[in-house]
Parts: structure tokens; sequence; C-alpha cells
């Protein structure tokens, strides 16, 4: 065991970071930094710096595009994006489909989708969830039925994350109905473009819009589309999951999220003091940072398992239920900082562009203006991604063999 | 000892209740939400009809009398319905400050408006730097000829954008923080020098910041004893804590219903939700905190009409910590359990979330009263 950085890990991650904060747009920062919304745009300009440098996919393969680092180096890389104030990575393409295509592709899929991944030309969404089938996402209903040489695909798609903006979505669709309801779910690649697709927005509790419904009615997909072999998609899946969970825990976004309780704790007021001059509060971020830090070491040492050859297995579970708790308890550490004006609400910050506080809206301070929002929108955190429940159930079956 | 309704207090809940459930449902508040001051002026004419706005108030003041508890019954039906009335802020912080620190000619003045819905009043006592601490007061009232002359700032006043009048705790006199030297003046919201930035809150009532430069008020805009306003400001905001502590018991209560019965209706793995134990268990947990918030917060509204100050402040610290603790776990639960359609506008769920987050942060969060409290016992033993 070695918690030291060797020196060519020192220097990789020098390099790391003075190219990272030395290339973030300053208002893409700003947003990061206070919490505002995104749009496409902001994710796609920090994608393409990232992918023009060669950094676009660190878990990639060489030969499709990765740098080829290993997983120490990927590990200081994400602790790097973070500090600098980066949008998150979409992780669709990149981490799920990405992964999925290098694994189960074909030749040509991986040829044609894979470089515009890493060149941020396709925005790819995820439609697994349906209102029928959440939890239970193996019960699915969309159907797609073969007619020559095209899939016909009817059904509903739900909670599609950022939908608005992607130009292809890989779905689970039902091919058969018979056996094991596993047994019939292929996987499917569907351009957002052709006709039957269309997208509904659904707002959030924070007033957002993230998350849409996405009706496919009549839907024509061209068998080459099918990734994987007919009625074997969840095993597709199972893998993607696998993928997702691992990326899931954020142990480098909750550090630079740990950075902000401290300025805004440093800003605001409590008997008269700076309330990071109060002892009481400081324990409560001493205990996340316990609970943060003793997650980074789980985390560590199953990546460092992984690199001696190790296939992710069921433990990733707890890095996706333990990242998501540690990720809430910092909402609530936000909430708890800013008192009584976290139950200002600035329309405003809902708009592309915040200007900040000006004369027209709340008098509230610009590092205040987001926590509550961001507070109730984190909720998704522990329900996303395969909920915590039944991440529980995950590890209660795979690992304590209950 | 009795820790019980009377028949009377079951007519009061039977009829709140009632309302709410066949008269004020989500679309109902979405409604109201939208209108100008966001909320509804005839459903306000409808509470003071139904003698609602009367409640505490005595009769011959155009009241209907009645203790606390009566009041608190009132306000869980409200949390329940979700209400975005000024009901706090004009009967509970307004009326409050004026039945116990009006004098007899600003309590026949202003109370039988109250009672019958044509005044509508707010409460400034918190400003930037204050947090929650009630003697943290910058702003100034300094005197002149034969008044005074109020400058400050006071921040997440509720309603302030829509009220007639707006009591503020001002200095009179000592630092920032003293306890000493407070005085609560009533002021005219359109009085020169006032201006109110009014903004919608995360869980969809209004609020407003008000700025006070150089607004003159004459000696009557005083409440209660020039430079003892602080005492009069505790008493109110204790009173108004324990009161909202019995109204989250009331939202706690619509939140463990909704998940009951969305988990009854919702089928994943070819079965109810609503069989799995292990969300069983954690529904039943919400229930009970919901009990606990719910009597501990009687408890603490029936002190705050004792004598006893220090019994009644300490009751009432509990009873918000609890709300506030309570509120957080069962409003997370609900959601949790809810999945994906917990985080949606579109459910009712997510809007008794907010309002139980937000509950936590008005007279001070859980953190705030448990303090408190800690600082009392200390207190108790030196003395
Ligand atoms: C913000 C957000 C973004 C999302 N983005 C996407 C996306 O891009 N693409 C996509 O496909 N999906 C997406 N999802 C969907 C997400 O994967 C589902 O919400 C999730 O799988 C839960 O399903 P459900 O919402 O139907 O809840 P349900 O399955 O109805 O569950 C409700 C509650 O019951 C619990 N529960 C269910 N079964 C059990 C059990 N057996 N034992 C114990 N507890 C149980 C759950 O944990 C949850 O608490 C997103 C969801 C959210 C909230
Ligand atoms: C100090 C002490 C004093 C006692 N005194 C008396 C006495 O005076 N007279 C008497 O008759 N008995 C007495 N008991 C026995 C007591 O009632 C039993 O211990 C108790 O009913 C649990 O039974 P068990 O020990 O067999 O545990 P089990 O029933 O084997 O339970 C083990 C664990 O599983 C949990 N569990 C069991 N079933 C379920 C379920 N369906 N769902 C979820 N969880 C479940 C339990 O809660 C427990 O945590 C005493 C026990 C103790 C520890």
């Amino acid at each position: 065991m070695e918690l030291v950085l060797n020196p060519e890990e020192s220097a990789f991650q020098k390099e790391v970071r003075d190219f990272l904060r030395t290339s973030i747009p300053p208002e893409i920062k700003r947003k990061v930094d206070l919490g505002l919304k995104l749009v496409k745009d902001d994710y796609v300009v920090w994608q393409k710096i990232l992918h023009e440098r060669g950094w676009i996919a660190p878990s990639w393969p060489k030969e499709y595009g990765g740098p080829g680092w290993s997983p120490v180096q990927r590990y200081l890389y994400e602790e790097e994006l973070a500090a600098a104030s980066s949008p998150r990575l979409i992780t669709f393409g990149l981490k799920m489909l990405g992964p999925v295509l290098v694994e189960f592709g074909t030749d040509e899929q991986k040829a044609r989708y894979l470089p515009r991944i890493l060149s941020s030309e396709d925005w790819w969404c995820q439609g697994f969830s349906e209102p029928g089938s959440g939890s239970d996402l193996a019960s699915l209903s969309t159907r797609a039925v073969r007619d020559g040489d095209h899939y016909v695909v009817n059904g509903q798609k739900t909670w599609t994350t950022l939908a608005q903006y992607a130009d292809w979505i890989f779905c689970l669709v039902r091919t058969s109905t018979e056996g094991k309801k596993q047994a019939g779910i292929s996987f499917l690649l569907i351009d957002m473009k052709t006709p039957g697709v269309t997208v509904r927005p659904i707002k959030t509790l924070d007033g957002g819009q993230e998350i849409n419904d996405v009706f496919l009615e009549d839907v024509r997909v061209p068998v080459d589309n099918l990734v994987g072999k007919e009625n074997d998609g969840w095993t597709v899946a199972k893998f993607l999951l696998g993928h997702e969970r691992f990326g899931i825990a954020g142990v480098a976004r909750s550090k630079k999220q740990m950075e902000r309780v401290r300025e805004i704790a440093s800003k605001e007021m409590k008997r008269g003091r700076p309330l990071i001059e109060d002892a009481r509060f400081r324990e409560e971020m001493a205990q996340v940072e316990i609970d943060l830090t003793a997650l980074e070491m789980t985390e560590l040492h199953l990546l460092s398992e992984q690199a001696a050859g190790r296939k992710p297995g069921p433990e990733s579970s707890i890095l996706k239920l333990k990242g998501t708790q540690v990720q809430q308890a910092i909402t609530e550490l936000l909430l708890e900082a800013v008192g009584n004006r976290a139950a200002v609400f600035d329309p405003a910050i809902l708009d592309d562009d915040w200007p900040g506080p000006g004369n027209d809206g709340p008098a509230i301070p610009e590092h205040a203006a987001t926590v509550a929002s961001h507070y109730f929108n984190w909720r998704k955190a522990s329900i996303y991604g395969g909920s915590n429940e039944i991440q529980r159930n995950i590890i209660a079956k795979a690992i304590l063999g209950l | 000892m009795n820790f019980t309704f009377t028949e009377e207090q079951l007519l009061i809940r039977d009829m709140a209740e009632r309302f709410f459930r066949d008269e004020y449902d989500l679309d109902t508040r979405r409604k109201h939400q939208a209108m100008p001051g966001g909320f509804c002026p005839e459903t306000w004419a409808q509470f003071a009809e139904m003698g609602w706005l009367a409640l505490g108030i005595p009769e011959d003041l155009g009241g209907v009398g009645g203790g606390s508890v009566e009041t608190a019954i009132l306000m869980e039906a409200m949390g329940g319905g979700l209400a975005v009335e000024p009901f706090l802020s004009t009967v509970v912080l307004g009326g409050g400050l004026m039945i116990r620190g009006g004098s007899p000619e600003q309590q026949g003045d202003l109370l039988p408006k109250l009672a019958a819905g044509e005044l509508l009043l707010a409460f400034g006592y918190a400003e930037p730097q204050s947090r929650y601490d009630l003697n943290d007061v910058a702003t100034t009232a300094k005197a002149d000829g034969g008044g005074y002359v109020l400058d400050g700032a006071k921040c997440v006043v509720l309603h302030a954008g829509t009220v007639d009048k707006i009591a503020v705790t001002a200095r009179t006199s000592g630092d920032v923080r003293d306890r000493a030297g407070i005085t609560v003046f009533l002021i005219d919201a359109d009085a020169p020098g006032v201006t109110v930035r009014d903004y919608p809150t995360v869980d969809g009532l209004r609020a407003g910041d008000v700025t006070l430069s150089g607004v003159k008020v004459g000696v009557e805009a005083v409440l209660g004893e020039v430079g003892n306003g602080l005492e009069l400001t505790e008493a109110v905001i204790d009173r108004a804590a324990a009161l909202i502590a019995v109204e989250a018991a009331g939202v706690m209560a619509a939140t463990t219903q909704c998940t009951v019965d969305y988990l009854k209706e919702r089928k994943q793995f070819g079965r109810p939700l609503g069989d799995f134990q292990a969300l069983q268990h954690r529904m039943t947990e919400m229930y009970m905190e919901t009990e606990l918030t719910r009597w501990l917060g009687y408890m603490a509204v029936v002190r705050q009409d004792g004598d006893d100050r220090s019994a009644a402040a300490r009751a009432a610290a509990q009873a918000k910590a609890k709300a506030g603790q309570a509120g957080r776990l069962i409003g997370q639960e609900a959601v949790q359990l809810h999945g994906g359609m917990g985080v949606t506008d579109e459910m009712f769920v997510s809007h008794l979330f907010k309002r139980l987050t937000m509950i936590d942060h008005v007279f001070g969060d859980a953190a705030h009263h448990v303090e408190r409290l800690a600082d009392m016992d200390i207190g108790d033993a030196a003395a």
C-alpha cells in the first residue's frame, strides 16, 4: 500500500492541472462554481477542448481514442477535472455507449459511432426506464417488431436525461415475450430525427427541465442498429449499468463541493462571526469528510484491484450508494450554511444566463442563489442509476449471499 | 392534566380538514400562487368568514377568543393542504405582536380589521447578518423630534410585498448584538423610504427584502416598550415556532399518507411496492416521527399560553428542532420512495417536501434550536 504519488504520477498531475485550469472558459467556470444551469453549448465547448487534447475518454482503450492511462492517472485526472470547476462530462456516450460498443459493437458500429462520440458531434441519451418499468427494468414493454431489414418500435421511455439535446438514443426494447423477461430484450440505437420520435419535457421539483418523456410511435430502425445479438440486450445492459455505477461515486466532485461549503461558510455569519468559525458547523463538515475519505479509499482499493486485472463486481454498488449519500449530505451542509436565505427563490436562475443578483430579482447573494434548488434537485442521485434500495438488494444477494 | 382536544376544538379541526380536502387541491394552490401577491383574496375572505382570522383575538375586539391550541389545529390542517395564504405572517406574527404588545388604542384600531380580513401584516425580524439570532439587529431607529427615523434592511420577510403594515425590529440603543435597546415598530408598507423587493420562496409562498431608508414614524408606531422589544419578539417568535411545528406535523401526515397511497398502487416486480418490508419499515418510521412531532408541538403550543416564559422558550425550541429533523427525514424518504415521480413538479409529494424543508429554515433551523437548548441548560446550571 502506497499513498504517495511517484515522480511520474506527480508530473502527470501537474501537466493535467496546468492544462485544465488554463483551458476552462471563464464563463463556464463561473456557472459551474455557482451551480448555475449549463446549456448544451457549455458542455460541447468544453468536451471539444478535452477532445483536442486527446483526453476526452480516459477509460477507452488506446486503439479507440483513449489516452492509455493507468487507473491512478485516471483518478488524478478526475480530481483535476473537478478542481478546475469544469462541467461534468456527459456520460451517455463517453461512459456508457462507448464502452458498450467497444465490447459488443461490430466493426462498422465502432467506426461509425465512436469517433462522433469523441468529437461530441453526437449527443446520446439513455432510453432504459419506462413508466411501468423503473426498478424492475427487465419488465420493459417497448416493442420492436422485425419488418424486413428494419425494426418497428412502439412504446414510451421516461426520465430520459437531456433528451432535448440528443441526436441519438440507445434503447432497451422487447423483441420477444417468450421465456424469462430478461431473455427477450434487445439493445437498439435510434436516431432521434426518425419520424415517430417525440420528446416531451418533465418539469422537476426545482423548476428545472432536464428529464423528458420520449414517445416512440412506429419508429423504423435499421437492423444494423442492433448492438449485440437479438434478445441478448440484457447482457449489454448489465455491462453498461456496471460502468454507470463506477462513475457515479463522484468523489472528486464531492471534494470540490466541500470547498464550496467552506467558502460559503466563510461568507455567512453566525453570532457576529463567520460561520466557519463555529465549531459545531465545522464538526458537521468533519463528519461528512470522514465519510468522503472512507469512500475515496474504498474506491481507490477497488480501482487498484481492477488495475491488477479483476473485473468490476457488485462492490461497485457500494460506490454508487455511499457516493450519492455523501453528495446529498453535502447539499444539506450547503443548505444549512445559507440559513434563512435558503428560502429565497429567484426564478431567473433557471434561465440560460443568470447575470447575478441584479436590481430586479431578489437580493440573494450570488453564493446562495442555487443552494436550495441544488438540494432539491440532488435527491435524484439516490433514485437514478439503479436506486439505492436496488443497490442494497444487489449487495444482499450478490455479496452477502442472502 | 388532559392532553386531548375538546368538542369545540374537534369541530374546528373537522371543518378545517374538510375545507382543505374538498376545496384546496394542488391545482387550486397553483392558481393561488399565480395571483398577484401569491395568494387568493377570495379564499382569504372565506378564512375570515369561517372565523379563522379571529381566533385568539378577544371577543370585544372583533375576535372569537380561544387559545393557541385552536390556532394550532387550524395550522395543522393548513399544513396538510399546503395553504399559501398569509396566515402565519398576518395572524400569528402580526396578530401575535398586537395582542401581546399592542396598546389598547392599537388593538382597538387594528385587531377588528385583522379579524375581518381587511388587514394584512408582516414581521421583519431577520437581517442578512443575523442568521437566526433575534437580538442581532443592525437596523436603527433614531429619535427625531417627536418620533423616530428608521434605517436598515430586513430579509426574507414573509409576504412583505403584499401586506398593509410591516412590523420591524430596530435598535433604539446599544450595539448590534445587545439584548437591550431593541424596539418593535409598526410601519405602513407604503410609507416613504420603505422599499420591498418581493419574490417567491422556494416552497411556493412569497417573501420580500425590506429596505428602510430614512423612514419617519411617530411614537404611536411603537409596539410594546421602547428598548424592550426583544422580549416581545422572542415571545411572538417562540409561539410562532411552536405553531409552525404543528403545521409541520400536518405536512408530515400528508406526506406519509401520499407515500403510503402511492406505494399501495405502484407495482414493480409483479407486486405493489408496499409489499416490500424494507419500504414498509421506512414508512412506519415516517408515521412515528409525525406522531412525535405533532404531540411535542401541541405541548409547546400549550406552553406559549402559560406564564412561564423559560418553559415556553424551551418547549418551542424542542418542538421546532424536532419539526426540522423529522421534516427532513420524512420529506427525503417520501421523495425517495416515490422514485422518479418524487422529483417531479407534477406530484404533491415534491411540494410537501419543499415546504417541510423551508419550515426548518424559518424561525431557526434544527441545529439552531438544539444549540439554544444546550445553552439554556448551562444557563440553568449556572443559576
Ligand atoms: C433525474 C433522473 C434522471 C434519470 N435519467 C434517466 C435516463 O437518462 N435514462 C433512463 O433510462 N432512466 C433515467 N432515470 C430513471 C431511473 O433509473 C429510475 O427512476 C429508477 O430506476 C427508479 O425507477 P422508478 O422511478 O420507476 O421508481 P420505482 O421503481 O417505482 O421505485 C420507487 C421506490 O421503490 C423502491 N423499490 C423498488 N423496488 C424495490 C425493491 N425490490 N426493494 C426495495 N425497494 C424497492 C425504489 O428504490 C424507490 O425508492 C432517471 C431518473 C431520475 C430521477
Ligand atoms: C433481555 C431480554 C429479555 C427477554 N425477556 C423475555 C421474557 O421475559 N419472556 C419471554 O417470553 N421472552 C423474553 N425475551 C425474548 C424476546 O421476546 C425474543 O428475544 C424476541 O421476541 C425475539 O426473538 P428471538 O430472540 O428468537 O429473535 P428472532 O425472532 O430470531 O429475530 C432475530 C432478528 O430478526 C428480526 N426479525 C425476526 N422476524 C422478522 C420479520 N418478520 N421481519 C423483520 N425482522 C425480523 C428480529 O427483529 C431480530 O432483530 C427476552 C429477550 C431479551 C433479549
